[in-house]
């Protein structure tokens, strides 16, 4: 713990992310970070973050992680693994990028207007209600809540789409799609265990 | 342990000494009660303890127990014998005890360093010292071997450390073979422009020495020759030496170069132009070769690939030294030591494909360009783009390579050096040019390095802290257009940066020569988990190996800047010359030795000796052992099915002496 | 030969060409394909961000259908199914935890899963089980003079390089080649990141991305890019008019599934491959290849 972590939730969330990242296979090479910058230079979108994945890193190791949880940075990782692939450290970048997703949801830290939590709440509501992913139900609701332009930005490929038969209205529900409520279940049991 | 082994001498006096190595083993194991019990052990006349035994205060009481109370036979309850049986075996031959006589007992490194437990450690210090006084009692008086040292010394590898340690040899008059697989001297230095931080003309400073070794009486140069085969041991080397066939008399070659003018065969790459230029079929490397003969390349030359050749090389040579004819010459040389001085090879970087070496034009490696800016190179020293135009941007990327777990996790340590010393050389040639200089941490350790740096970025070099993460000729502007952009973030600004370039030097890090594993098992010695040449001790030992009498020096045993070569190269041929200045060498007596009478002739041993240090003779139909070659590792002991090699300090009644001893309590 | 087959969501939706191409080109080179019985969504990039060990566990609810369906191996169109599902065995191997815990999840579905179900990428099968050789030889219709850009994307040989380079992949390449095509080995941005779902989350980055990709492949006079993942497939296609829009380009480039391009070498009919549910019209390129 650095004495940088002041605040009680700065605490917190650092103890959190020790925690998670030390118990994935190869978290521990956070450690031997050497500022490089190469993550930060492959990163496709790292010119529109508030921190890049190497700033993030820097952060963790002053006691900051919770001003990366907080802003834009985690959720303009596309997985593109680009970082991961040439970090000269082997650090796993973009699974910590992800670790730090599932922290600003978890403590309900994602900024308020953002468009890619609400995706990946409605992707997630979509897989469980159907079993798979339904598509246009997922761009409908996404639309709604958050994007008044797309439908109009989106009009002309929409149509096309639309009559080539991509987008089907209705969705198939798997025979098993209950099975995923149960599979979470229990391993929201499983934590609420060990906690 | 077979009943009817007895002790040897009826009358031993074992002294012991229990050391407290401060409190490295007294702050874990309870001496007193250790030294009390042992005092009471059949055989033990008396059992000291002391702070440090390996003072010289703690030596006299070994020394003085032996004169003044008969001690023969002594134990030392210390650390690991690899750091001080030496010390005590020496205090106990001054005392006029036969060395062998004494034995320490490791109750740190195996005991009072790797328990937790207090009662447990002092209960193994018991075992441990107890396994020394039962054994002691069966220890015989051996007095070393001493083998006649050959008093001349070879060199391997014909670069600056190489040739350093030749002249440096020779100066005190002893013999040298210089071995060189290239067709002239010099390594990787000949193709330098300058060095740093001086900015010495790497030639300048070279040539002298390159020529010294040349015209010097003790130095038999073996160039365009390897080492095909090593037997011996330490003092007694047996070395097989091919002298690859040059196609042309040496004896009678002048170097006068008027073959290589009439030669039909002009477009080989060079390979000391790193490609860049071209070569004749007959060829000297570099203008200021040693020796300067010339060499002809049979893969190339139409006459040795059997094709039809007007042979004009034939005409044009006055002295006639032309020879089609030559062959391979192998030599069997005898030396008494030999220094590996075999240099390193560039990390070629077309193995990371993101800088697009090999597929983007001017992206160049670090020895291209140092080819480029030399005057003897393919571009007359002009500093220009395959085009044949100035740069008006050049950056310069470290640590290509490097720092690297996906290739190569060390540090050259003389890349942030030659970058900077680049970074110097074009804006001399080429003032108006932009220069940056992308680095991870500038490494500026030597003496004169940090002012160097100073110096360059006084002369406007663009210091930009960031690893680059990719080379791209694809412009998204107009101002890229035709340029190649080095995309990085610089981390000190905390922003990712397209910086455009017309050249782009890859300054990668420096690797093994990709045969050093083979090599160093032709030699009897081991690399590093690097792939480097493996010293005997990393602070202590650096120029030894494992093997006695096999030294190494400069870049084959890690990357190292020319003032640490020549150094390392000094200090090789100190140890050399400190075996082979003396008539004979002592070995160690803790030999095995084969009994002809028992020896039923299955050669067992002969296979498995690491060190081919058994031999079967014909005659007898049985093994030897070549006592001066033996390292008394025991194998041939353990893998006999006859138990018949007995190794001398290590038998089996000693071996079973010392378990019964541990599991006595 | 004959492969467990799992198709992925969007070959219900917007990747729907994928999917019947692949069945088109795969019933051409005599390759049976068994769908994945009641398989689910993979999680994707979208479940890791809400629980690691519950997206582990979906993924490998379809390892398990897969290990009790059959003992083929498991063979995968999307790119990103393919990582998620590979990702997933490489953890369970990795950590016994993970294994431990996915187990638990699937047992209260009486399910388990042993980690030793093998995922490949459909690349893969094609370039390293069937093999360049067989491969030639069912060619009806050599792509010759079709300039070929194959884009990998991201998540093709990321993180793992199970079977390609994860810097500079060449397997399309070499299958591309195998069928005739003259192909860009290499334009900048083969295997750049495309922007993925950043499209709908913030459109500008993706944009820019895609500008990028196209703008490689544009200079390298490709005929057409062909993509081996639904969403770089849309970003592509679907989005070159927003891109032209967006950055003052006038890219018409059409885009492919590369199953829709090789089904047509291996003699399929452009109606068979769903050419006719492309946004950019790819007609031209059918009609530029040697009959």
């Amino acid at each position: 713990m650095t004495e940088l972590a002041t605040t009680a939730q700065a605490k917190e969330l650092h103890r959190q992310f020790c925690e998670d990242v030390m118990s994935m296979p190869g978290g521990e090479k956070i450690n031997i970070c050497q500022q490089c910058g190469t993550c930060t230079g492959s990163c496709p979108t790292s010119y529109l973050m508030d921190w890049g994945p190497r700033e993030v890193i820097a952060a963790f190791r002053a006691g900051m992680i919770d001003r990366v949880v907080k802003g834009n940075t985690i959720w303009l990782c596309t997985s593109c693994y680009s970082c991961t692939v040439r970090c000269p450290a082997g650090i796993k970048i973009t699974d910590l990028m992800y670790e730090l997703k599932r922290m600003a949801i978890k403590y309900d830290l994602a900024p308020k207007d953002g468009k890619s939590p609400a995706m990946t709440k409605y992707f997630v509501d979509s897989v469980h209600k159907h079993g798979r992913n339904h598509e246009v139900e997922l761009m409908a609701k996404f639309m709604l809540t958050k994007d008044w332009g797309l439908p109009f930005k989106f009009m002309g490929t929409g149509l096309k789409l639309f009559t080539a038969g991509r987008l089907p209205l209705f969705a198939k529900n798997i025979r098993g799609r209950e099975e995923l409520d149960k599979i979470s279940a229990y391993l929201e049991a499983q934590e609420a265990k060990t906690q | 342990m077979s009943g009817e082994e007895e002790a040897k001498m009826p009358e031993d006096k074992i002294a012991v000494y229990f050391c407290h190595c401060g409190s490295n083993i007294a702050g874990k194991v309870d001496v007193d009660k250790v030294v009390a019990w042992a005092a009471e052990q059949p055989n033990v006349t008396v059992a000291r303890e002391y702070k440090y035994m390996c003072s010289d205060p703690g030596q006299d009481l070994i020394k003085d127990d032996i004169q003044k109370l008969g001690v023969n036979r002594v134990v030392v309850a210390a650390c690991s014998p690899t750091m001080h049986e030496p010390t005590f075996r020496k205090a106990a031959s001054d005392a006029g005890l036969n060395p062998y006589l004494l034995q320490m007992a490791n109750v740190r490194e195996h005991c009072s360093w790797v328990t937790e437990d207090r009662d447990e450690a002092t209960e193994k210090a018991m075992r441990i010292l107890n396994a020394q006084i039962h054994r002691l009692p069966f220890n015989e008086a051996l007095d070393p071997i001493e083998v006649p040292v050959n008093p001349a010394v070879m060199v391997v590898g014909g670069g600056i450390a190489g040739i350093e340690a030749a002249l440096k040899l020779s100066a005190t008059g002893k013999k040298v073979y210089l071995v060189e697989k290239k067709p002239s001297i010099g390594g990787h230095m000949a193709m330098f422009d300058k060095t740093f931080p001086t900015l010495d003309c790497a030639a300048c400073i070279l040539t002298p020495k390159m020529s010294a070794a040349g015209k010097d009486p003790n130095i038999e140069m073996l160039a365009y020759s390897e080492v095909e085969e090593v037997e011996g041991y330490v003092g007694n080397f047996k070395v097989k030496v091919r002298k690859k066939a040059r196609f042309v008399n040496t004896d009678t070659c002048t170097g006068c170069g008027a073959c290589i003018e009439a030669c039909v065969v002009r477009k080989v790459p060079s390979e000391f132009d790193q490609g860049l230029g071209k070569r004749s079929a007959v060829y000297i490397p570099f203008p200021q070769a040693v020796p300067l003969r010339a060499t002809i390349d049979a893969a190339n030359c139409l006459t040795l690939k059997g094709k039809k050749c007007k042979q004009p090389c034939v005409t044009a040579c006055g002295p006639g030294a032309i020879d089609f004819e030559q062959q391979d010459e192998v030599l069997d040389l005898e030396v008494g030591a030999i220094i590996m001085a075999t240099g390193f090879e560039l990390w070629e970087p077309d193995q990371d494909p993101r800088y697009g070496y090999g597929k983007l034009d001017n992206v160049i490696s670090s020895l291209e360009f140092e080819r480029i800016s030399n005057a003897s190179g393919p571009t007359g020293g002009h500093i220009v783009c395959k085009n044949g135009e100035a740069p008006k941007s050049v950056a310069i990327l470290h640590c290509i390579g490097s720092r690297d777990q996906n290739h190569q996790e060390f540090c050259s340590r003389v890349c942030c050096m030659y970058s900077l010393k680049f970074s110097h050389l074009i804006k001399e040639h080429l003032p108006d040019t932009e220069v940056y200089e992308l680095y991870i941490d500038m490494r500026c350790y030597g003496k004169g390095y940090e002012e160097f740096y100073r110096r360059l970025m006084d002369e406007g070099v663009h210091m930009v802290r960031g690893r680059a993460a990719e080379v791209t000729d694809l412009a998204m502007s107009p101002e890229e257009e035709g340029r190649l952009i080095v995309k990085t973030e610089d981390t000190l600004l905390g922003i990712v940066r397209r910086i455009p370039a017309d050249m782009v030097i890859l300054s990668s890090g420096l690797s093994p020569a990709k045969d050093a594993k083979e090599v160093s098992q032709t030699f009897g010695f081991g690399c590093s988990g690097n792939g480097f040449f493996l010293e005997r001790h990393p602070k202590l030992e650096p120029v030894s190996t494992v093997t006695d009498g096999i030294f190494i020096a400069g870049c084959c045993q890690y990357p190292k800047d020319i003032p640490d070569t020549v150094a390392q190269a000094g200090a090789a041929a100190a140890c050399a010359l400190a075996l082979v200045d003396n008539p004979t060498v002592k070995v160690e007596p803790t030999v095995s030795y084969i009994d002809p009478e028992k020896c039923c002739g299955c050669h067992i041993c002969v296979s498995v000796c690491p060190h081919t240090a058994i031999q079967f003779n014909e005659e007898k139909k049985v093994a030897e052992v070549i006592t001066a070659a033996c390292k008394g590792c025991g194998v041939c002991v353990a893998a006999c099915g006859s138990n018949v090699p007995q190794q001398a300090g290590y038998l089996d009644n000693q071996i079973f002496a010392e378990i019964e001893g541990a599991m006595a309590l | 030969m004959r492969y467990l087959y799992y198709p992925g969501c969007s070959s219900e939706a917007t990747g729907k060409a994928y999917d019947i191409s692949t069945r088109a080109m795969m019933e051409k080179l005599g390759v049976e394909l068994v769908e994945l019985d009641d398989w689910n969504c993979c999680g994707a990039t979208s479940y890791f961000n809400v629980r690691e060990l519950d997206s582990f566990a979906i993924a490998a609810r379809n390892l398990a259908i897969a290990q009790k369906q059959g003992d083929e191996d498991l063979c995968v169109i999307c790119n990103a199914c393919y990582t998620t599902l590979a990702k997933t065995n490489r953890y369970i191997e990795e950590s016994p935890e993970v294994h431990e815990a996915v187990n638990g999840a699937l047992g209260a579905v009486d399910r388990s899963y042993d980690g030793k179900k093998a995922v490949r990428h459909i690349m893969d099968v094609l370039v390293n089980d069937i093999g360049i050789e067989a491969l030639g030889e069912k060619v009806t219709r050599r792509l010759t003079g079709i300039k070929v850009a194959p884009y990998y994307g991201c998540q093709y040989s990321r993180p793992m390089g199970a079977f390609d380079d994860p810097e500079f992949p060449t397997t399309m390449d070499t299958f591309f080649t195998a069928l005739g095509a003259d192909v860009i080995t290499d334009y900048a941005g083969k295997s750049k990141c495309c922007g993925g779902m950043m499209m709908l989350t913030k459109e500008e980055g993706a944009l820019r991305l895609c500008h990028e990709l196209l703008e490689g492949a544009h200079k390298a006079g490709a005929d057409v890019i062909v993509c081996a993942c639904p969403l770089c497939e849309m970003n592509l296609e679907g989005y070159q008019p927003r891109v032209n829009k967006a950055f003052g380009t006038d890219y018409d480039i059409p885009v492919m599934y590369f199953t829709q391009l090789a089904g047509l070498a291996f003699g399929a009919s452009p109606k068979a491959l769903a050419l006719d549910k492309q946004i950019v019209s790819c007609d031209r390129v059918v009609a530029a290849i040697p009959a």
